[in-house]
């Protein structure tokens, strides 16, 4: 009987083979175009993230939401349902700071949308030029993460993020938040230094001095950008107050920097160093802005800071090699370990530009071998980029009412060996094929 | 101001040096035997030996079983709970090099690797402390013939003659496909030059060895008629040839960088046809379209885990590609072509295993004995067997874990990283950092001048040498 809707429900996501301890099934890619299911997993092991583990319980997924988790859930009638035995049942990963879907091969140009000429493009938004079909969604939801948000890059203001879960057929499908906040690499010091690029870069000023004025000419740009966007928009104001007053012409730069301005949208910037982050800090403050660091490397050095303005982190670069000769070998494995003992909010990221985003748990277990404890970890790859963004009432953990982004695996979820049986995204069952399963499958034949 | 900059090097040199052999790390390594006690042996060659001990004499692993009594003057390391791994050994590795290509020709093979090994990189350190001991260094893959290859020990800090393996095999490093033919680059202040497509590459290769075969018989004619008693001048010494004419002769491996499946079978094939066997194709990200011609003509496979997608020729590659050359029949190991990555080719192997249903063993193969198979090595290090060299790593979980973490790495059983010798120091070097910065050779000039900006002690890559980090492959 079981076996009767786990065949529809196979049927339905695109997978034709099945067993008690099925393997990822191999079948040919077929559209993400499946009907939100309702499903429920049974004597699993349920890591809801937000509370205790429940070691044996039952999880109800039904009209893209969590409907009821428990011990002894209630499975209601007509539900498809799947033996939980063996299994472990989490929140989907999510990733706070990819490009994927912007860039399908950096080394081609023609497949990269991650930038826009100049230095200010705030109404760039990213959402509009995600691929739904790029070979990266499948090969990265196969690891069980299933929301990614995408944020441009290049220049001082780079463009809208946006949040994505790894399913759908339309960059609007697959959209969680559309604008998902500002993104903003705040101008540093160019100090040059070596690595294999050095050649290919702007040669850096030639002392401290003149790198110093180069960066606050560059930090001033930014606020007269942010400044006349707020007078412009103070102008609109007193145009609608008074009939009297001209109403100004519409300008698309200002006018997509309002929500920001408003604090309606948080403020994303990359920054690593710790006089970088504290400028970036005391900028925000300065406007009102919501501020989310992105890259943090150093941030444990401003702990105290970043605490006191509650501003999260995103960690991008647990496994970046120190950047100083002297820096501890470990330096960025324990950076996680490090903030979260000061009570910082982070989460940890790829940061990567889409190929390998897959990664996310990997990074996530580096900083727990290093200091974090394991459950912190996971819940730095769920409900900690959930909350760093403000969307922890809808995503992040197993709840009741969340959206039901449920990934089911066969073992811990941030260790390489584990394999993702099954993935809901939205309720919808997720094929679990890619790019790389459909070759192994071709070539594997080839004997 | 130079004297100001001197001071400022030199003072990073001493922090540098102190960093990498703390007092307590430099007491450890007189000890002349090791005794490590209760751990679980992940021996390669004989599969995981639980609660075993492995006692370490002179350098090399003097015995494995239980119970084994301490000599006298032994260390004795309680390692109840832990792992002891074979050294992992890199099989493709740019790490310690000052200049990593002569991007000005495409056959530079008079190039010598072992010219330009800087011990002191901290990047072997951090090797170290992914339980790594050995690397094959090889040339960026800016040429389609590269130059001569150097096997290394990691002895972090030693001279560089301490650091050359003994009795590696030498190599040479070629090079197919995008970077050769500079599909996504080009060298600033260079024109386009030969090769410019993969029909080039076959060329510029086939060329060099027939040159090579004609210089071979040259010195071969010599050498025949000095047997027969005659007088006669010998051939002019060709720098560029001899290392080529090793490789006819069978005497130097061929690692070879590729990517696409006709690439492969290219050079397999322009090999075959002169007589000799491609030693190591490198990345190979294509070799599980043709894994049944790699392992017909005996080449080794060097592969990543799961990168891909970063330029046309990687859109292909899949994380299956290993696992499916090994059941074709190719030795195969995994190399991180990238000093992050080589801190962690433990996560690599784990993440084989899962794409391709290896066994543990399998797994661990991949970054211990099947490396060093193909380095040529093997009868020295990648597995822990009685009589090998003490290469050899304790870590804290199961290394195909996520969670596990490097406590102990030794080097022909000498200590080269320890987690808590290197936790015991920091906090002095700290202090050390702090009074750097705030001493008078880092201070600001007078008259308002700043600081000059620090230039790197010695840049890993110059502008020039190198390129984008795809030549770096």
């Amino acid at each position: 009987m079981r076996r009767d809707w786990l065949a529809r429900l196979h049927k339905a996501c695109g997978l034709v083979a099945f067993g008690a301890l099925a393997p990822v099934v191999l079948a040919q890619q077929k559209l993400d175009i499946a009907p939100r299911a309702t499903v429920a997993i049974r004597d699993a092991r349920l890591v809801t993230v937000s509370g205790d583990v429940i070691e044996r319980g039952t999880i109800v997924l039904r009209d893209g939401k969590i409907a009821a988790i428990g011990p002894t859930a209630a499975i209601p009638g007509g539900a498809q349902v799947i033996d939980g035995k063996g299994l472990t049942v989490y929140p989907g990963m999510i990733d706070a700071a990819t490009s994927l879907g912007l860039i399908e091969i950096p080394a081609v140009a023609a497949t990269v949308d991650q930038g826009e000429v100049g230095d200010y493009n705030p109404n760039a938004r990213a959402l509009v030029a995600i691929n739904p079909h790029s070979a990266h969604v499948r090969v990265t939801r196969y690891n069980g993460i299933t929301t990614v948000a995408t944020l441009p890059d290049g220049g001082v203001i780079c463009g809208q993020a946006t949040l994505i879960n790894l399913y759908g057929t339309s960059p609007q499908e697959m959209a969680v938040v559309p604008s998902l906040g500002l993104v903003i690499n705040f101008p540093r010091l160019n100090l040059g230094g070596g690595g294999p690029f050095a050649a290919f870069r702007q040669p850096p000023p030639s002392n401290i001095a003149e790198a110093i004025a180069a960066r606050n000419r560059r930090v001033e740009e930014l606020r007269q950008v942010m400044r006349e966007a707020a007078d412009y928009a103070r102008a609109k104001e007193a145009a609608a107050a008074d009939p009297k007053i001209p109403r100004p012409a519409t300008n698309v730069v200002y006018e997509s920097l309002l929500p920001t301005l408003r604090g309606e949208t948080p403020t994303f910037f990359r920054a690593d160093r710790a006089q970088d982050i504290r400028a970036a800090l005391a900028f925000a403050e300065d406007l009102g802005l919501r501020p989310i660091i992105v890259g943090g490397n150093e941030a444990a050095d401003c702990a105290a800071e970043l605490k006191a303005k509650n501003a999260p982190v995103i960690l991008t670069g647990v496994l970046d090699l120190p950047s100083r000769e002297d820096d501890p070998y470990d330096a960025l494995y324990e950076n996680a370990a490090k903030l979260h003992q000061a009570g910082v909010k982070f989460c940890i990221s790829t940061g990567d530009n889409g190929a390998h985003v897959r990664d996310l748990p990997y990074h996530a277990g580096m900083a727990a071998a290093f200091g974090l404890d394991p459950k912190e970890a996971l819940r730095a790859v769920t409900l900690s980029p959930a909350e760093a963004l403000g969307l922890s009432d809808r995503l992040g953990s197993l709840e009741v009412g969340k959206m039901a982004n449920v990934v089911v695996a066969d073992g811990d979820l941030l260790e390489p060996r584990t394999r993702v049986k099954y993935a809901f995204i939205d309720g919808r069952p997720a094929q679990l094929t890619s790019r790389h399963t459909e070759l192994y499958e071709q070539f594997k034949e080839r004997k | 101001m130079k004297s100001r900059l001197g001071l400022w090097r030199l003072a990073l040199a001493l922090v540098v040096t102190a960093a990498a052999c703390p007092a307590e790390l430099r007491a450890q390594r007189k000890s002349k035997a090791t005794l490590i006690k209760n751990a679980t042996l992940l021996t390669v060659a004989k599969g995981a030996l639980e609660n075993s001990d492995l006692l370490i004499e002179n350098g090399k692993i003097a015995k494995i079983g239980k119970g084994l009594a301490a000599p006298a003057d032994a260390r004795v390391i309680d390692a109840t709970g832990k792992y002891v791994l074979p050294g992992i050994i890199d099989c493709h590795s740019h790490s310690m090099l000052d200049a990593v290509n002569e991007g000005s020709l495409s056959v530079t093979s008079m190039c010598r690797i072992r010219d330009v090994l800087n011990p002191n990189d901290v990047d072997l350190y951090r090797a170290l402390a992914g339980g790594v001991t050995a690397l094959n260094l090889l040339h960026g893959s800016a040429n389609a013939i590269g130059g001569q290859n150097q096997v290394v020990k990691i002895r972090y800090g030693r001279p560089i003659e301490e650091f050359l393996f003994p009795d590696a095999p030498p190599g040479i490093k070629f090079a197919l496909g995008e970077n050769p033919k500079r599909s996504n680059f080009r060298f600033p202040g260079q024109t386009q030059r030969y090769p410019n497509s993969r029909m080039g590459v076959e060329e510029i290769i086939r060329d060099a060895f027939v040159r090579a075969r004609d210089h071979k018989r040259q010195w071969d004619d010599y050498a025949a008629a000095k047997e027969r008693g005659e007088s006669v001048p010998p051939p002019k010494r060709d720098l560029q040839l001899e290392p080529l004419v090793e490789v006819l002769e069978g005497k130097r491996y061929v690692h070879a960088h590729c990517y696409r499946a006709e690439e492969i079978l290219m050079l397999m094939n322009l090999a075959e046809e002169f007589g000799f066997r491609v030693r190591t194709l490198q990345h190979v990200l294509e070799g599980y379209k043709i894994a049944r011609e790699i392992a017909k003509h005996g080449a080794g496979a060097s592969a990543f885990a799961d990168f891909w997608s970063y330029k046309v020729e990687a859109y292909d590659a899949i994380p299956h590609d290993a696992a499916l050359m090994m059941r074709a029949g190719v030795i195969v190991s995994l190399n991180s072509d990238d000093d992050g990555r080589a801190r962690r080719l433990n996560m690599e192997a784990a993440r084989v295993m899962k794409y391709g249903d290896l066994t543990e063993n399998e797994a661990l193969r991949l970054i211990t004995i099947n490396p060093a198979i193909q380095l040529g090595i093997d009868r020295r290090v990648g597995s822990l067997e009685v009589g090998k060299d003490a290469d050899l790593a304790i870590w804290t979980a199961h290394p195909l874990s996520v969670y596990a973490r490097v406590e102990t790495t030794f080097v022909d059983g000498e200590v080269f990283f320890d987690r808590q010798a290197d936790l015991a120091q920091r906090a002095a070097l700290a202090k050390e950092r702090a009074e750097l910065e705030a001493s008078e050779a880092n201070r600001p000039q007078g008259g308002g001048a700043p600081p000059p900006v620090p230039a790197r002690r010695r840049p890993a890559y110059a502008a020039g040498d190198n390129c984008l980090q795809m030549t770096k492959e």
